[in-house]
């Protein structure tokens, strides 16, 4: 037997998707077709204007041989290896003490916090003029009596790098304090009570109880810092401009200036693909257990 | 004519069949409760109803209409959620209102309908609150007075009063009661709480498993349960199934209970049919006894249970008293102080009132 | 019994102290660099180059800030950061009401319109928060010339309005999740429909989240310096642009006043926002880490 919907039922069935159709269609185009379309650039001739024929991998042996994004590859390694140690530890130190009932918390964690509200521009801006030899902390130093002390990294092509690292603690510790802080929040209090009356002094349940408890929140510091890591540019556009020399040279500033400045657009494109893979290899597993983990949750 | 027919409805999720060939009808100014536990297909035959989930065979009418293919603003329904579902933003009256208002129901008669319900819940006095200013109870009566506005045909209640503490949730069934007398409407009731089944009901729907196991006045689901499932469900402490025996001597049936370290129960006097009788002869059946259908007597005989009591439980009104049977534990209702732990006591059965199931199948035996 | 207690209390107050100092170390470093920039951008360029880095002003003068603001050279013209500045806000609002109203529709239809692959659209959309722009810059740049959009403010509010959505979808996602269907069924009951629904009763429910969205939008797109750096040039360029060719114009005595009076016109727009709005802030910041 067969009935037939009235129209307005049909209309209403099919609106929702008809909103969000052109969402997904602008998704399609400017995420995965764009990637496809920079996949297809990085194996073509490509040099100052993109031309669509076909070289094979030859922009990626390029790229592999040229020394610069040697030191851009070595440089992100250092740099996000400091840069998730010291900002995930700091992070978790501070949430730490500020969970125990400290008086002036709002305050504190509007302090720690604030730097993530400043673009990477004005970050690098600022920690150029502090750690300026001549005029910055070095010469603070100086001028308190220790006058033997060097503070000069950021002239210094094997240090530069160390630089950008302390800039960049300081802009994202509040964020990696701000998951810590909500994953303690949510830990159930009477696990902490329950400890205590057994005997175990707070550092002790902090570090075989709470901590391991925090792993969901270890797990979105970790992967959401690497993405920040993988992706930063500005900063060192504004702290070091890749300099001295080369020495603070990543995959996001190559791939810039491959492509914008020295014209060699396929090389540009294929280390944007290199970052697009590590960042895929980071990302996706992470997304989809989270999504999977809902998805159970229900 | 029924209000609310459904007609062999069925709900498929992919393969998954989760309501098998449903048919319940009744009348106008009928209380139908579908009781059952969470996954039963209660709650999904109450959506079909409303127009919230397609219906994947079969048919519902309401009040003579095929509503399969109607959106639930065309069925002429009302429904009160478990969660309440008011409008967070909107005040109460608004929330009364809002549906009038897409009807396009003129100011005045949106004010006389918002009084009216106000005065009906006794919540005048709460028109202007928003509803994060409310305690439960009162949230509740605003989901009702949202569906008495309507005033429609039928009204459906989604579990409505799981969200409350104990003390208020008899108050409010007791106000459901009321309403539904004073209105006389006909209203389909899910819930999973089988004195809410018992109190509210004039029908009663069992389910499991999709199915309805039993469909009946809640008197008859409690005296004569279609099956060991609807027996267990219906009624606490639970019907007591206990393995036996069944005899026949004379033309008469008897079920026989072993009882540990005692002589077995002979029970006579079991309403069923001599064919029944005669086809379950000499086999194992399950005997269904309500825990108040013991009483302690002073004289041991055959017909009489004389047992070891195991563990008291007084409620205050009477006392449960634990022991063994059959090779399961048995509960009896007795008199407070009646029996002691740990010691024998003599039990007579009202044996006119025991049902008994086939052991295999566990369908009653009539 | 007693002398326990006493030692128990003294170690108490000693734990305290520890907590209490560590933290305000913690915090006066975090708060050098702002206090270094404000104070460098009120004193004298004499001063500066006589020494005085982390000290208070001798006297305090807001040339700096003026020359920030209305001369300051980056390369090409001497217009201070103020054109610039008109040029973020331009730019900044249509695409944060844009991006975060077809978030909010996109979170209504993927919560409360669940339909067969509406999950697989959202786990395609959220891919797009951890994109690596990189790998979009050279496509869209051919795009947006084919389109006429090369270099534009208008193409910039594209590009932010485009690459946004996933953010602000996955905002409202999470939000709308929490509300009960139940509402949406009553809803239906009372005889509204989809975009009756949406209009009535979500977004009045949503206001906490559309405050979230639009600061976190607001923050994402001012602070922006790779799309600005690579779709605009010259006049349309964006605050952050012109704010890092300003800093590394390399002539004459380098006036670090000016750059730091520069850095703080920038920066101030969204620590206002952050000072105002900081808990909505720091949602928007854990909504990435919460589930999905």
């Amino acid at each position: 037997m067969s009935r037939s919907t009235p129209l307005s039922n049909r209309i209403e069935n099919w609106l929702p998707r008809l909103v969000l159709a052109p969402s997904l269609l602008v998704v399609l185009v400017a995420v995965y077709l764009f990637i496809c379309w920079t996949g297809w650039i990085s194996l073509s001739s490509s040099m100052i204007v993109p031309k669509y024929d076909f070289v094979g991998l030859n922009q990626y042996v390029r790229l592999w041989s040229t020394p610069r994004w040697h030191t851009a590859v070595f440089n992100l390694f250092v740099f996000s290896t400091l840069f998730l140690a010291l900002t995930t530890g700091l992070g978790l130190l501070m949430a730490i003490l500020l969970d125990q009932k400290i008086r002036v918390e709002g305050t504190l964690r509007a302090i720690f916090l604030y730097p993530m509200a400043l673009s990477f521009i004005v970050t690098g801006t600022a920690w150029k003029w502090i750690l300026n030899p001549a005029l910055g902390v070095q010469k603070v130093v100086n001028d308190l009596g220790w006058t033997s002390f060097v503070f000069d990294w950021i002239a210094q092509p094997t240090f530069a790098i160390y630089c950008v690292v302390i800039a960049a603690v300081w802009q994202s510790t509040g964020f990696a304090m701000a998951i810590f802080l909500a994953g303690l929040r949510g830990i159930d209090n009477s696990v902490i009570k329950a400890a205590q009356i057994e005997g175990a002094s707070l550092p002790r349940i902090y570090r075989t109880i709470v901590v391991p408890m925090l792993r969901p929140a270890f797990l979105s510091v970790i992967v959401l810092l690497s993405y920040i890591a993988i992706k930063s540019f500005d900063l060192i556009l504004a702290l070091t401009n890749t300099g001295p020399g080369s020495a603070t040279e990543m995959p996001s500033t190559f791939m810039y200036s491959a492509t914008f400045r020295r014209d060699q657009m396929g090389v540009g494109a294929a280390s944007a693909m290199m970052m697009l893979m590590t960042v895929a290899a980071i990302i996706v597993p992470y997304l989809y257990s989270e999504l999977k983990e809902s998805r159970d949750g229900h | 004519m029924s209000t609310l027919e459904i007609d062999r409805a069925r709900k498929l999720y992919g393969d998954l069949e989760v309501l098998k060939e449903v048919s319940i009808s009744i009348g106008t100014g009928d209380f139908l409760v579908l009781l059952g536990p969470s996954g039963c297909g209660k709650s999904t035959l109450l959506n079909m109803i409303a127009g919230l989930e397609e219906i994947s065979g079969g048919e519902i009418r309401i009040a003579g209409k095929v509503v399969n293919d109607l959106s639930p603003k065309d069925r002429d329904i009302a429904m009160v959620f478990q969660s309440y579902a008011l409008y967070p933003t909107m005040t109460v009256r608004q929330n009364i209102e809002f549906g009038m208002k897409i009807r396009g129901v003129s100011r005045a008669e949106r004010d006389k309908a918002v009084k009216t319900a106000a005065d009906l819940l006794q919540m005048t006095h709460l028109l202007d609150r928003k509803p994060s200013q409310l305690s439960g109870g009162q949230r509740q009566r605003v989901a009702m007075g949202r569906a008495i506005v309507r005033q429609p045909k039928l009204f459906l209640f989604d579990e409505p009063l799981s969200n409350l503490d104990a003390k208020l949730r008899v108050d409010m069934r007791t106000e459901i009661k009321r309403l539904h007398a004073r209105l006389g409407t006909t209203i389909v009731y899910v819930t999973h709480d089988q004195i809410e089944a018992m109190t509210l009901a004039t029908r009663v729907a069992v389910m499991k498993d999709g199915v309805v196991q039993h469909l009946d006045d809640p008197q008859s689901v409690y005296d004569r349960p279609a099956n060991v499932y609807v027996a267990k469900f219906v009624g606490s402490p639970s019907m007591n199934i206990i393995p036996a025996k069944l005899e026949v001597k004379d033309g008469n049936a008897i079920a026989i209970i072993d009882i540990p370290g005692a002589a077995t129960a002979q029970l006579a006097g079991i309403p069923v049919s001599s064919q029944a009788a005669a086809k379950y002869a000499g086999r194992g059946i399950l005997v269904g006894i309500r825990p108040e259908l013991f009483s302690v007597t002073g004289a041991a005989s055959a017909q009489k249970l004389s047992v070891n009591i195991d563990v008291v439980e007084p409620t205050g009104p009477d006392t449960l008293a634990l022991f063994q049977a059959g090779g399961v534990e048995v509960t009896a209702r007795v008199p407070p102080r009646a029996v002691a732990a740990r010691t024998p006591a003599t039990l007579a059965v009202d044996t006119a009132k025991i049902v008994l199931f086939d052991a295999e199948t566990e369908q009653r035996i009539d | 019994m007693a002398t326990n207690a006493a030692s128990f209390r003294r170690q108490h107050r000693i734990g305290r102290a520890v907590i209490y100092g560590s933290l305000f170390f913690m915090a006066a470093f975090y708060l050098m660099p702002l206090w270094v920039m404000i104070t460098t951008s009120v004193k004298h360029l004499d001063e500066i180059y006589a020494g005085s880095f982390i000290g208070l002003p001798q006297q305090i003068t807001f040339d700096a800030w003026r020359t920030a603001w209305s001369e300051a050279c980056n390369g090409t013209a001497c217009r201070g950061l103020k054109p610039y500045f008109i040029n973020s806000l331009l730019l900044t609002i249509p695409a944060v009401i844009m991006s975060t109203g077809i978030g909010a529709i996109n979170g209504y239809v993927i919560t409360k319109w669940r339909f067969p692959g509406s999950n697989v659209i959202f786990g395609l959309l959220l891919f797009g928060c951890f994109l690596p722009f990189q790998a979009v810059i050279l496509p869209m740049a051919q795009t947006l010339g084919m389109l006429g959009l090369a270099g534009s403010l208008p193409g910039l509010v594209l590009v932010h309005t485009v690459y946004g959505i996933a953010f602000t979808t996955l905002f409202f996602r999470n939000y709308f999740v929490s509300i009960p269907d139940e509402l949406v069924r009553a809803a239906k009951i009372d005889g509204a429909g989809f975009i009756r629904i949406f209009v009535s009763i979500m977004l009045p429910a949503a206001l906490p989240i559309i405050v979230v969205s639009c600061i976190w939008q607001f923050t994402q797109i001012w602070n922006d310096y790779l799309f600005g750096a690579s779709f605009t040039a010259g006049e349309n360029a964006p605050i952050t642009v012109a704010l890092n060719n300003i800093v590394n114009v390399s002539m004459g005595r380098k006036e670090y006043n000016v750059d730091m009076a520069a850095a703080m016109i920038a920066a101030l727009p969204t620590l206002f926002v952050y000072v105002v709005a900081g808990r909505y802030f720091v949602r928007g910041l854990t909504a990435g880490a919460v589930k999905g």
